[in-house]
């Protein structure tokens, strides 16, 4: 067996519903505080979303704002927020350049759930104003909509030169962009990853539509109890933007500058159910929950904290609930909860966003809450699935962090307190 | 539009495309890109923004006489002639 560096999350950035910044994340986790609102958009009307609002301007000049994508201002964001952090850079513009890591060796891996189609749909509605002529037709069209985009915006704005690209994986991408930075960090090609994910997804009126064709897409007179995962009365996704990205180091690294170091990530598995476009697999999601805690060296029992994917859907959470149920069958000490009950589904950022707001379980030991469960259903019961109140706990050494998405992709990723 | 008011409207198109600029101090006789950072993109969405507003074609042949606010009045007089000056822009 190949030794491998052992790589450590040093830098949280982040811009969620419900916080843009780690601090603030997580005291609304654990204050029960939902980020989801009323929303607008056009073709669907009046609907529910998760917005995140920071201030892009911190980061970026009105000119690339206006030129950019919203997915790349919440990569930049995220990416200067995660070195601001990781005490990596002071918190103003190109300060990539003044890391102690040059930046042809950083690389910067968002996850996403789908990019492009934000763009494409504003371009048809422009030109549809001038009968469809394509001379109105933008030529920001190409370098907005590629599936780097995000990743390259974050490279034009602070100056990293190093490899920069997006990973396409439905909403298991959140995982994808820190197992990929881990993966390069340990194989030597790149001394720092930013790695993680982002979603502009609230802006694309496609993606509220064809969640509502399909039936998933989650009504409530209250916003805040519309995400309502393992609830009897869940009735679908509550769609969200958003983004995180970690700051990733090797340990070695991270303790020669001594570093704060949030946790260890101790290993990830990623694979495809092989079935079906849109259903989930439980067969499949825990195939890869096994995949994961066997790359990292650990039995069912050593996990302490599972973040659900559940995205409130009714056969979605059922399904993963069955999955836990048969990996996790023995294991009284395992405890379990759910972040898009407070934030909905912000896809490609999910995974990310959901372990960062559990991160500080593994310095606290606090279980935040999954909220909105008023009444269980029996089909989602979970053993020690916390609800409604945060949960202290006797250990939290260890967090398994699930993203599922369609096409069948699962991912999972396994990360521990510092040792 | 008289000479002025297509400076204005240049402007107006410029304060919208490049919002961090200042735009009180630009010559007329000195290229655009010289004064304030204007890039190929930015000037392709001067011509789009020109097609939106005023219904005007510039083909691509014909850009380098946008190269200053005098060429720009000078090339855009006879076709913004009978135009009416519309501003986008905070002013």
């Amino acid at each position: 067996m190949v030794s491998l560096p052992r790589v450590v999350i040093t830098g949280v950035g982040l811009a969620s519903p419900n916080g843009a910044s780690l601090a603030e994340f997580r005291a609304n986790l654990l204050a029960g505080r939902s980020g989801v609102r009323r929303y607008s958009i056009r073709h669907v009307g009046e609907t529910l979303a998760g917005v995140a609002e920071f201030d892009a301007l911190r980061y970026q000049s009105r000119k690339e704002v206006r030129r950019g994508t919203r997915a790349g201002s919440i990569a930049i964001w995220c990416a200067h927020e995660a070195l601001v952090d990781a005490g990596l850079a002071q918190g103003r513009y190109d300060s990539a350049r003044d890391t102690r890591y040059a930046p042809e060796r950083i690389g910067v891996f968002p996850g996403i759930t789908e990019h492009g189609n934000v763009e494409t749909e504003n371009q048809i509605h422009e030109v549809a104003q001038y009968g469809f002529d394509l001379a109105f037709w933008s030529h920001h069209h190409n370098p907005r909509t590629v599936a780097n985009n995000p990743a390259g915006e974050a490279t034009l704005n602070l100056g990293i030169t190093g490899p920069a690209y997006c990973l396409g994986g439905a909403c298991a991408a959140g995982n994808l962009g820190l197992i990929h930075g881990v993966q390069l960090l340990q194989l030597g090609l790149i001394d720092l990853a930013l790695g993680g994910g982002v979603s502009e997804s609230i802006h694309t009126f496609g993606i509220f539509a064809s969640f509502k064709s399909q039936g998933a897409l989650a009504s409530h007179t209250d916003p805040t109890k519309a995400s309502r995962p393992f609830d009897k009365s869940r009735n679908g996704i509550v769609v969200s933007e958003g983004g995180c990205l970690f700051a990733l180091e090797r340990l070695d690294d991270a303790r020669a500058r001594g570093a704060k170091i949030y946790g260890e990530v101790l290993g990830y598995g990623v694979n495809s159910d092989a079935a079906d476009f849109v259903l989930p697999q439980a067969k499949g999601q825990a195939a890869c929950m096994r995949l994961a805690l066997s790359h990292a060296g650990l039995a069912p029992r050593d996990i302490d904290l599972i973040n659900t994917h559940a995205t409130s859907t009714p056969q979605g959470d059922e399904v993963e609930a069955g999955a836990i149920r048969e990996v996790f069958a023995d294991c009284p000490t395992t405890f379990v909860n759910n972040t898009k009950s407070f934030i909905g589904h912000a896809m490609g950022a999910a995974g990310a966003l959901e372990l960062a707001g559990n991160l500080p379980s593994l310095d606290d030991r606090v279980v935040h809450p999954t909220i909105n469960v008023d009444d269980l259903d029996p089909a989602c019961a979970i053993q020690n699935l916390v609800l409604g109140e945060p949960a202290r706990v006797e250990r939290v050494d260890t967090i398994l962090n699930m993203s599922f998405g369609m096409l069948g992709i699962n991912s999972a990723v396994v990360v521990g307190r510092p040792r | 539009m008289t000479n002025d008011e297509i400076v204005l409207a240049i402007k107006d198109i410029i304060a919208t495309i490049a919002p961090d600029e200042d735009l009180a101090h630009l010559k007329m006789d000195v290229r655009l890109r010289e004064q304030i950072e204007l890039d190929s993109m930015d000037f392709l969405d001067i011509v789009m923004e020109l097609r939106k507003r005023y219904g005007v074609q510039v083909p691509e042949q014909d850009y380098m006489e946008l190269a200053t606010l005098d060429g720009c009045v000078k090339y855009l007089g006879p076709k913004l002639a009978d135009k009416q000056l519309k501003l986008a822009s905070r002013a």
